[in-house]
């Protein structure tokens, strides 16, 4: 079997994601492949949530499980209509459900005497049915659980044989769902595991966030591990926080923000002072369903156009969405190359699916050039202006108190000493025209999207951000029903690349969203025609039922 | 002490002919100077408004944000190059207004910055409506029935959140006022000046109104009683005890040992973090194999 799929199932707070993160990492320590995805509601305790593991070559989603472990009774229910025709049930079944029944938390409790071991009772037995060998079950056990004192770790030990014992003889067949193991290393990471990695190795130094979902993680991940040098404040409120980094940016710091569309538009006044006064800053926003607060833990692309026009007043920027860890680290890194090359504020976009599944990957590195500060040499000027007009419209960098030059940046309209103007014959022009110059070069800047089988494609589906390998397993199973189809998918969505593209095959544009923004924007930009939109609304990630249930 | 001439620049003034603002920005002139404080060793930050012009009138490092964001702007800029002076400027409006949960984080926080605030108890630049400040039933181009609102006590919230140092200055006396103004700049950690500019365009009061109210704090007080120390904060609006009201022992200020680390480096001129430390973050998210794998594979 090459693709398994397994949901497991229960309230908030009662371990599914424990059991999922244990089982990945057993898996993973044998060397097969497992892509995970969590799907909650926004709650602590109760409700109906499911953590999906997904044993393929492909980190993308499926919509339907092979087995269904259940931690609790309503849950089966509540999840059952999601089970594949052959569905194994395991734990808590629905009513009138067929599967192996094992009630882990009554279990645990009384053998145990707390339900809390039922995580490691289901573990247990769910990595007796994938045929892991009891030592990886155990060792990663002990990883879990070895720093808690008392008999936590015995116990668990105990729960997890008893969980093996139970499934061994429910289902002397159990073998047959036996995953293949490999020999190559594995990476196991979400994209905001990697985006303050990728970072600090670029040089960021700062750090200021409000925390929202689904972008905490990102702040959390520079709070936790100060080796990475970065200065971390949480600060009142967004507003805060840009302005907080615009300051450090501007005394010579590379230095970012990270906030999800909710505090994007608390950020927006800030964002075009970032244009205005050509302050570079990296700001990540992770989408979640709007408007207003929506749907806090589910996932949706409907930011684009705000992440695009977010901000008053004509200025250049950059927006890069990455499609899965490696992407990320590499958006990062021309992230900040790009706002401190082109004095810019520069997006980097995420969302709710990108920050919490893990991906598995051969490779994972961050890039070992750094990436230079774009900060000029002070003795190379008798007279220094910060906003010297210049034919590419990027003026010298110095940053505050760099030398004893002084260093004057305004967020009026301004001279090319940084002073207050008004002189609306020359100056304005002229800082506006430097202003937009600057977006024209970026352009050059900006990849071509990722082509995949379209060499004799009739039908080509267009991408963005998170749903790359989403389009790519709906393109590889479409190809295996002998349809033409190929895919674009676009990293670098603005200013977009310059591009030409046939008018010979039909263009249809999946993404996170009802009204199709990327559709829209590549309509009008690079002028072409599109046969069909996809999208998807419900706060779910695009999978590749998504795309084949809209194109048969 | 460090020429007056110095701070001069050559940005055309917009402020009204006689504004009481040029006093204030002669009195900072001052305090710089007796600080021996040089143009490029200073950033000032302001947000928007009169008030906020004035760093493009005296010789420095400058940033003109938006309003009422100059006190971020200025915790992030102190944090990323702690061997800058770095002042904020700016009006009641923007600071007591626009940007009023930043002050109030920011007694909380203790940056190393001074906040100079122009308090004319009106909005001027946009002609004539009720600040923050403005008396109640005071009216204005706005509230033409009078401000229905009672005035920020931003001082007594400053001491009540035990902002190291707070005063009141008055640009009716400018070798006071320089005198504050270098013992707030001197101050380590946030340090408050609330500054009564008499708007003579857009104020309801002619400056002989503020005369009359303007009593020195008493000589005796005690600068460590925070208890009359709010007494004084609460006099205003009626009248204005001008002096230092509240100054507390030095104590942490934001990111100090984030900046004592560094030896005080400006975040610029620091090297790149060590690749042994990303190589080392990478591998958390590197699964380490069973250490019986190899040995079971083999079986």
């Amino acid at each position: 079997m090459n693709d398994l799929s397994i949901f497991i199932v229960g309230a908030a707070g009662e371990g599914i994601q424990t059991i999922g993160d244990v089982m990945a990492q057993a898996l993973l320590k044998q060397g097969t492949r497992v892509f995970a995805t969590p799907e909650f509601e926004s709650r602590i305790r109760g409700g109906n949530s499911s953590f999906r593991l997904r044993i393929a070559e492909i980190n993308a989603p499926r919509r339907d499980a092979d087995i269904l472990l259940a931690l609790n009774p309503k849950a089966a229910a509540f999840y059952e209509h999601l089970a594949s025709p052959n569905c194994l049930m395991l734990g808590e079944l629905p009513p009138g459900g067929e599967g192996v029944e094992m009630p882990f938390q009554a279990l645990a409790k009384e053998q145990f005497g707390s339900p809390l071991f039922a995580n490691s009772l289901a573990v247990g037995a769910l990595g007796t049915l994938l045929g892991i060998r009891p030592p990886i079950l155990e060792e990663t056990i002990r990883e879990t659980f070895g720093s808690r004192g008392g008999n936590v770790l015995e116990a668990n030990l105990s729960a997890l044989h008893l969980g093996q014992t139970k499934v061994a003889e429910a289902r002397p067949d159990a073998d047959s769902y036996r995953m293949e193991s490999g020999k190559e290393p594995l990476h196991y990471a979400s994209v905001h595991d990697v985006i303050p990695i990728a970072a600090a190795a670029a040089g960021c130094r700062f750090m200021a966030a409000y925390p929202m979902s689904p972008s905490t993680g990102i702040i959390t991940a520079f709070a936790k591990n100060p080796e990475l040098g970065v200065f971390v404040e949480q600060t009142e409120d967004e507003i805060a926080a840009i302005n907080m980094v615009l300051g450090a940016s501007a005394a010579g710091a590379r230095a970012m923000t990270a906030t999800s569309g909710g505090g994007f538009a608390l950020m927006t006044e800030a964002i075009s002072l970032s244009g205005m006064t050509e302050t570079p800053i990296v700001l990540v926003i992770a989408q979640r369903p709007g408007p207003a607060t929506g749907l806090p833990t589910r996932t949706a692309q409907e930011d684009l156009l705000f992440a695009l026009h977010g901000g008053h007043g004509e200025f250049a920027r950059a927006i890069l969405a990455p499609s899965d860890p490696q992407d990320a680290i590499d958006a990062t890194f021309r992230a900040f190359w790009l706002a401190d090359t082109y004095q810019i504020p520069v997006i980097v976009l995420t969302d709710q699916y990108l920050a919490d599944s893990r991906f598995c990957l051969s490779e994972l590195s961050v890039p070992s050039e750094n990436v230079p500060m774009g900060l000029s040499d002070p003795e190379a000027y008798e007279t220094y202006q910060r906003y010297l007009l210049t034919e590419n419209g990027i003026s010298p960098r110095l940053a505050l108190g760099q030398s004893e030059h002084l260093v004057r940046i305004d967020s009026d309209e301004h001279t090319e000493a940084g002073h207050i103007t008004e002189d609306l014959a020359q100056t304005r022009p002229a800082m506006v025209e430097k202003r937009l110059e600057k977006l024209r070069r970026l352009k050059t800047e900006m990849r071509l999207p990722d082509a995949y089988r379209t060499e004799d494609a009739e039908v080509v589906l267009i991408s963005w951000g998170s749903t790359r390998h989403a389009v790519r397993e709906a393109v590889d199973r479409l190809v295996r029903e002998d349809k033409h189809v190929g895919s674009l998918h676009f990293t670098d969505l603005w200013p977009l690349p310059q591009l030409r593209l046939p008018n010979t095959v039909e263009y249809w544009v999946v993404e996170g969203n009802a009204t199709g923004q990327f559709a829209g924007l590549i309509e009008h930009v690079l002028g072409l025609r599109i046969q069909g939109r996809i999208g998807r609304y419900d706060g779910l990630p695009i999978d590749a039922d998504t795309v084949l249930e809209a194109l048969t | 002490m460090i020429p007056i001439e110095q701070y001069r620049t050559t940005a055309e003034n917009q402020w009204c002919p006689g504004c009481p603002n040029f006093g204030i920005q002669t009195a900072l002139k001052r305090a710089l100077s007796a600080l021996d404080l040089a143009p490029h060793q200073i950033c000032l930050v302001s947000g928007i408004g009169q008030a906020a012009k004035t760093p493009h009138y005296i010789a420095s490092n400058l940033f003109n944000g938006l309003h009422g964001r100059a006190i971020p702007v200025a915790t992030g800029i102190q944090i990323a190059n702690p061997r800058l002076k770095t002042i904020v400027i700016s009006g009641d409006g923007c600071i007591y207004g626009e940007g009023g949960n930043h002050l109030l984080h920011a007694f909380r926080r203790n940056p190393n910055i001074t906040v100079l605030v122009h308090d004319n108890q009106i909005y001027a630049l946009t002609k004539g409506q009720g600040s923050p400040t403005t008396r109640k039933g005071e009216k204005t181009r706005l509230q033409f029935d009078g401000v229905k609102s009672d005035p920020a006590q931003m001082l007594a919230t400053a001491i009540v959140h035990d902002c190291g140092f707070v005063a009141r200055g008055f640009t009716g006396n400018l070798d006071n006022l320089a005198g504050l103004l270098q013992q707030a700049i001197s101050y380590r950690g946030l340090s408050l000046v609330n500054i009564l500019q008499p708007c003579i365009t857009w104020g309801n009061h002619p400056v002989s109104w503020y005369q009359e109210r303007i009593v020195p704090v008493p000589s005796g007080h005690d600068r460590t009683d925070r208890a009359a120390a709010i007494a004084f904060a609460l006099e205003a609006p009626e009248r204005f005890p001008v002096g230092v009201l509240y100054q507390r022992p030095e104590r942490a200020v934001f990111g100090e040992d984030h900046v004592r680390a560094r030896n005080e480096s400006p975040m610029f001129a620091l090297p790149p973090v060590d690749r042994d430390i990303i190589e080392r973050e990478l591998d958390t998210l590197r699964v380490s194999r069973n250490r019986t794998q190899e040995s079971i594979g083999e079986e």
